[in-house]
């Protein structure tokens, strides 16, 4: 009996263990860090001490309600950032709307590169293509030529494709969206934000319960602000800006 | 009648049973959104998936079944058949669809996450049955993972003209299919969808497969015999299974990317599903080639007990087909209502299998019971159905 019940709270030990672990919604470094290296954002922390984010999305970038704003991924990658990097002057703006195809968000690129001066842009698409079913191949026109110009602009690129929805997955074919994002990724040597296997992987995991119906917005804004943290690793890694280098010194 | 009518041989291939058996169990698990189990469909591990193996065999007995009719009765009444057959099917998919349509409304019910208010845009889609409902019955509309059946009624359709040819002049029909395909990469032709865009598989290109199949089955096969089992053949075959492996991985694990070679890359991506690349149609030629050569037809294994239950869901491809997109999306509801864990994934992967051999046995015991199996009496009037399905 005695070796049972030993056994039996190892068992009970890793389960809370990995539980506690999952709370944090680590991401597994496979998924994150890639080979594809943000050099506008390093020079910009490192010359300038100061970090211009933009967010270029669709309504998955944002979250709706009082605090919406505040709690969606662009204003946590802020803090994210912020407190990743100290004494640099971080600001992420987010461009996200509803409904926005890849199209519609690079109508007005030249003029927002010129207001916001982006040393990096995080590209979130694909949801809104793939529900309006946008010809792939124009799809993939559209991100190829936009990831192009914001390189001859100065500004480094994050591509982040759709989220995980497992409701809808019956409905909404994301797949040839998700492959194209990720071949432009790779063709144009930008990290891509696997956001799609990400969420995947807390689902599976148990981080998150993501088939859940409900309407309690409390694990909406602990994915966001999960996602939020997540880029900002993924920022600090590809721009090569390990923490401690960059502290200024007193 | 022509003189040179190739000869059809009579004896049944279980090989094309078996492996569309398979086809159509790797269909049904790839078709379970989230399902761990997918992880050993052959999509995973190379360029073309069942989807080929399907479209190849189907083509292969279309003209075995219809070939023997146009020669035992002529042109029109092979085409009646054919269009009745077209007809099956266009019925077996407005029913799916009523399935998919009571699935998606009922899993949407009460679905409020504030996480996704974006993807639920989609199902104000869904309210609007007018619109939908009659582009669906124009199969413009074709939900998630409905595309094989529309594919298939397309082909279908086409095939009594190119049934036709094949059994005169063989080499021209084929030579006919590839032109298409070969227009179809120059000036993008494909069918409009609804609400916008495109067929997902692309008939005009696709036909390819499926007359390739039909000319295999017409005596093509055959001919081809020597090359494909020529050591030259076979060291290409493998060779380019083991790239295709290669470059397959570098998708699963993000870090080995850095090994492909942008010039490489520059040349085989993005590789269309939708047109059939070509990388796909080559890696299905592959396989059929190591299946031909080390799986040879009077294998004594064929007639085993283990492999009975492929065989029999292949001989009843329609319904196991159909029964398959079923079970997906029930399999799908199983995980929204119940449970989405490991365990459940596997349950229901497995259950529908066995769900899917049982409904096969049970169709197999009713063709026998009513005296159409083989051996039985009425085997000539149903001639479409003594050869398997088409």
């Amino acid at each position: 009996m005695r070796p049972l019940i030993a056994a039996l709270t190892v068992i009970w030990l890793a389960a809370v263990s990995t539980a506690a672990a999952q709370e944090a919604c680590d991401v597994p470094g496979n998924l994150l860090f890639s080979e594809s290296a943000l050099n506008h954002v390093t020079a910009a922390v490192k010359n300038n001490r100061q970090l211009n984010v933009v967010v270029f999305g669709t309504g998955s970038s944002a979250l709706a309600g009082p605090d919406g704003v505040a709690s969606a991924y662009p204003a946590r990658l802020q803090v994210a950032l912020t407190q990743r990097l100290p004494g640099v002057a971080v600001s992420v703006v987010s461009l996200a709307k509803m409904g926005q195809t890849a199209a519609d968000m690079t109508k007005d690129i030249d003029k927002i590169i010129v207001d916001l001066k982006p040393n990096l842009v995080v590209w979130q698409t694909g949801t809104v293509d793939a529900m309006r079913g946008v010809e792939p191949d124009q799809f993939r026109a559209v991100l190829d030529s936009g990831v192009d110009k914001l390189h001859d602009k100065g500004s480094d690129v994050i591509l982040m494709n759709m989220q995980y929805s497992p409701r809808t997955e019956l409905v909404i074919a994301l797949s040839v969206y998700a492959d194209n994002m990720r071949e432009i990724a790779r063709e144009n040597e930008v990290p891509l934000f696997d956001r799609l296997a990400i969420m995947h992987y807390w689902n599976d995991t148990g981080a998150f319960d993501l088939y859940a119906g409900s309407k309690n917005s409390k694990t909406a804004q602990r994915v966001h602000d999960c996602i939020g943290r997540a880029v900002a690793a993924m920022v600090i890694d590809a721009a090569h800006l390990n923490d401690a280098a960059t502290r200024t010194p007193k | 009648m022509a003189p040179e009518v190739p000869a059809i041989t009579t004896e049944r291939d279980l090989r094309l049973d078996l492996f569309r058996g398979l086809a159509l169990w790797l269909i049904f698990l790839d078709h379970i959104p989230s399902n761990i189990v997918s992880w050993i469909t052959i999509r995973n591990y190379g360029f073309s998936d069942a989807t080929e193996i399907f479209i190849f065999i189907s083509g292969y007995t279309a003209a075995f079944v219809y070939g023997r009719a146009m020669q035992e009765r002529g042109l029109v009444v092979a085409s009646a058949r054919i269009l009745k057959r077209v007809w099956q099917i266009y019925v077996a998919h407005i029913f799916l669809l009523m399935i998919y349509l009571a699935e998606i409304s009922y899993v949407a019910q009460g679905f409020e996450n504030p996480l996704y208010a974006e993807e639920m845009k989609i199902l104000e889609f869904f309210q609007q049955p007018d619109v939908t409902i009659i582009q669906a019955m124009l199969l413009k509309f074709k939900p998630v993972n409905m595309d094989v059946l529309p594919l298939y009624i397309i082909l279908l359709l086409l095939f009594p003209p190119i049934l036709w040819l094949l059994q005169r002049k063989a080499t021209l029909a084929l030579a006919g299919s590839v032109v298409v395909y070969a227009l179809v990469w120059e000036f993008n032709w494909n069918l409009r969808a609804y609400p916008s865009g495109t067929w997902f598989f692309n008939p005009f290109a696709w036909q390819l497969l499926f007359v390739f199949g039909a000319w295999c089955a017409l005596g093509g096969a055959d001919r081809l015999g020597r090359v494909i089992r020529s050591p030259v053949t076979m060291v290409i075959a493998i060779v380019y299974l083991i790239f295709a492996f290669a470059v397959t991985m570098t998708w699963h694990f993000p870090r080995t990317a850095i090994y492909m070679p942008n010039w490489l890359a520059e040349i085989i991506y993005p590789i269309s599903k939708t047109n059939l690349d070509v990388l796909r149609f080559a890696h299905f030629l592959a396989l059929a080639a190591l299946v031909i050569r080390f799986l040879p037809r009077d294998w004594a294994g064929l007639k085993s007990a283990w492999l009975k239950p492929a065989i029999l869901c292949g001989e009843h491809s329609l319904e196991i087909f159909c029964l398959g997109v079923f079970l997906a999306f029930a399999g799908h509801f199983a995980m929204v209502e119940i449970s989405s864990k490991v365990v459940m994934q596997v349950i229901i992967s497995v259950l529908g299998i066995a769900a899917m051999i049982a409904t096969a046995w049970l169709l197999t015991w009713y063709k026998n019971a009513e005296g159409r199996g083989p051996g039985g009496r009425r085997k000539i009037a149903q001639a479409d159905l003594a050869g398997g399905e088409a």
